[in-house]
């Protein structure tokens, strides 16, 4: 529109004064546009001249391209993680298994690190802004330790100081003798699901939507007639309660597999491996800093006068807080959030160093250099990355829409 | 907007610049030296100490190249590198030559765009435990975790292995020699896998080489040697040669002290440039192959300063003795 509305310009000045260059040439309108023409084409040039330059030399070189790789026999083993599980992955999958174990892996850490990151910072973020002056000191002493050391030596030094601290597997620490803990990760019982399993999980879903449901009940109430009551009796009853009895009724149809020692390792149960754990542990106290920092922003650009006034009204301090102070400060605090999550997503790809197998050690590590196409693999690693980054940004702007003030 | 338009038309340039190739030779000679990939630290293999002087075979063929093409053996620009990241720095053309106990495969040789220049040492893969636990073969490693290093053929005969005789594994991948090294001091895996000779030079290094034992079992074939980009026939000649002339020397028994003194003997004086116009078809001086002996000294020289058996890497030359001697080393004549 804005274009054309130039381009007709011109020529309407044209039409009644004649084509003149001279009007053409000293219209700021005009000249800006033509700017703008070269400077796009320029651009698209350069990338068409640099791509084209790639595939040429790619070819030259004897290279091969495509992606008929990614059908191929896979043939090494994968630290058995959550992605081996999910995709049921042995030496004998294809590259594309690869890359889906790696996704999964890449996901879970992101997963994790996110709530555990937010639940961090959150806690370290009021804690902050504590009267209590060692609280508050303890708080500002751990922002400023893990913020300022490179999230790579952290990731290192978490992971070597978990294999050297914790016991080999012969002496491994047991709690109940059903956890263990050793320098092999932890190892937790193994549900395996019998029949009938499907209707707990049935139960425990339809738990969850009637709870919601009683809570929206009970809100509108409130809204209605000022009366307010508490909702969590029946939301534990209806979440844990349901599906317990339902559990219970069916005969317990769930086994665990507990972990034994064979002759080197601890065989059976499920093992969260420490390069999974140290990663995780890493990225969320790190990402925690930044977010706590966010939080304490929020909660400072919080007129003081809306304490005070909570405070006068009544209310106690940790109402005041979950009442007036946390839903304004939040507004502040979300966008710089956001992006603390997608850095912690992206920073997940620095598990190559400890060898936790998520999508850039997997597929971008060592499926590239099995395969050694570079361009296809790293391609799709960066494509990856930027679907799940634009998909957490899309999530949480819809979030901060919702928490923003609305038009009144 | 102007200095916009002149960087945009200068970085085209450029661009347009880069697919334009000169010879690898040309280059070498261009800016003095030769960059050469090796291995992150390997004692006996590639290994700098203290002061940053570069030792080993594999470092031994990066020298022997500088020789015959610069007549200087120190003329070498050592690129460590992960077993992950020497292909791309030698196909991009960070490096010229890649000599880092890089197995030869039909893979690798036929679809990264490279060429394999020979083999400097015959390895196999093998297994290396604590003597603590009292395991005398690799077929008693059910259940063991493995440590492994990314990126390696090792990963491929792993699984290989363990699934044709009906072995599981956790397999602990990191990405540096360093790591699976800490890895496995540390516990984190009971048996540390790669190339028998890789795990020589890991046993010398250990604090306490008893500790540790290499099984006897050998799973794979692993010929390691020189590998440089594919398109470049003179560079590729080179390469080859210049290792080939290291085991004629051998051969001949021309070593770095004798290399003076090759009279009367028609086979040594063409190899050492004497006569013959060999040195023409390759590009280079006549000089090169006794710069190449003068300087690195023949393959038996390299072999036992490195790894032989009086180091405390303690290799025995095996298969890698001359074919003369028993072993496969064999180079084609030089004539």
């Amino acid at each position: 529109m804005y274009m054309k509305k130039i381009i007709l310009d011109s020529l309407g000045k044209s039409q009644h004064r004649g084509l003149n260059f001279r009007d053409m040439l000293y219209n700021n309108e005009a000249r800006a546009f033509f700017f703008q023409i070269v400077t796009f084409v320029l651009v698209v040039g350069l990338f068409y001249t640099a791509i084209g330059n790639l595939f040429q030399n790619i070819d030259e070189r004897g290279i091969n391209t495509g992606f008929t790789f990614l059908k191929n026999r896979a043939g090494f083993d994968i630290l058995p993680f959550l992605g081996n599980y999910v995709v049921n992955y042995t030496p004998e999958s294809s590259n594309f298994s690869v890359f889906y174990v790696g996704l999964v892996n890449t996901l879970v850490v992101a997963f994790v690190g996110i709530i555990l990151s937010t639940l961090i910072g959150l806690l370290i973020g009021i804690a902050r802004l504590s009267n209590n002056y060692l609280v508050a000191k303890l708080a500002g002493g751990y922002i400023e330790l893990f913020r300022n050391v490179p999230i790579l030596l952290q990731i290192l030094f978490w992971y070597n100081l978990f294999i050297n601290l914790f016991p080999h597997p012969k002496q491994s620490f047991a709690f109940f003798d059903i956890m263990f803990l050793n320098q092999r990760g932890l190892y937790l019982p193994k549900p395996i699901p019998e029949d009938g399993f499907m209707l707990v999980t049935i139960s425990l879903l339809l738990g969850i939507t009637a709870s919601y449901f009683v809570k929206k009940h009970y809100k509108k109430k409130h809204e209605l007639t000022g009366i307010h009551t508490s909702t969590w009796p029946f939301s534990i009853a209806l979440i844990l309660g349901l599906p317990i009895i339902v559990f219970l009724i069916l005969g317990s149809p769930l086994q665990f597999d507990i972990a034994v020692l064979g002759k080197f390792n601890l065989r059976g149960g499920m093992n969260v491996v420490p390069e999974f754990l140290a990663l995780t542990f890493a990225l969320s106290v790190y990402t925690a800093t930044y977010i706590a920092e966010a939080i304490r922003s929020g909660i400072e650009a919080v007129d003081k006068g809306q304490k005070e006034a909570a405070a006068a009204i009544g209310l106690t301090p940790t109402q005041s807080l979950k009442l007036i102070i946390l839903p304004q400060a939040l507004r502040v605090a979300i966008p710089p959030t956001i992006n603390q999550y997608l850095n912690l997503t992206k920073n997940s790809s620095l598990a190559t160093a400890i060898g936790y197998p998520e999508l850039m050690s997997a597929f971008g590590g060592t499926v590239l250099n099995q395969v050694g196409q570079a361009v296809e693999i790293l391609a799709m690693a960066m494509l990856v990355y930027l679907v799940i980054s634009l998909f957490i940004s899309l999530l949480l702007n819809y979030v901060n829409n919702k928490m923003a003030i609305q038009g009144r | 907007m102007k200095q916009l338009l002149k960087l945009s038309v200068a970085s085209l340039l450029v661009v347009g610049a880069l697919s334009v190739q000169a010879s690898t030779l040309g280059d070498v000679q261009a800016k003095g030296y030769v960059s050469c990939g090796v291995s992150k630290g390997l004692a006996g293999f590639s290994s700098a100490d203290s002061s940053g002087t570069w030792t080993g075979v594999d470092v031994d063929v990066c020298r022997a190249v500088a020789a015959a093409t610069l007549g200087d053996a120190q003329k070498v620009k050592f690129v460590p590198l992960t077993a992950k990241e020497r292909f791309t720095a030698l196909q991009s053309g960070e490096i010229d030559m890649l000599s880092r106990n890089t197995t030869w495969t039909i893979t690798r040789d036929a679809s990264l765009g490279l060429n394999f220049a020979g083999v400097n040492y015959y390895d196999g893969q093998g297994f290396m435990v604590k003597s603590s636990l009292g395991v005398s073969s690799a077929m008693e490693l059910s259940g063991a975790a493995v440590c492994i290093q990314a990126g390696t053929t090792t990963e491929l005969n792993l699984a290989d292995w363990g699934k044709a005789n009906g072995i599981e594994y956790n397999s602990v991948v990191s990405d540096t020699n360093a790591q699976t090294l800490t890895n496995y001091d540390a516990g984190r895996c009971d048996v540390l896998t790669t190339d028998a000779s890789g795990l020589y030079s890991m046993r010398a290094a250990a604090s306490d080489p008893s500790e540790h034992v290499v099984l006897p079992e050998i799973i794979s074939k692993e010929p390691l040697g020189p590998v440089v980009r594919q398109g470049d026939d003179q560079w590729f000649n080179i390469v080859r040669w210049s290792l080939n002339a290291m085991i004629t020397a051998e051969e001949l028994g021309v070593t770095s002290a004798t290399v003076d003194d090759v009279s009367n003997n028609p086979e040594r004086e063409r190899l050492m440039g004497r006569s013959g116009s060999t040195h023409e078809y390759v590009g280079l001086t006549p000089d090169w192959t006794y710069q190449i002996v003068k300087q690195v000294g023949n393959y038996s020289e390299s072999f036992e300063r490195n790894i032989g058996i009086n180091t405390p890497i303690g290799i025995a030359r095996g298969v890698n003795a001359l074919w003369t001697d028993g072993g496969i080393l064999y180079s084609p004549p030089f004539r």
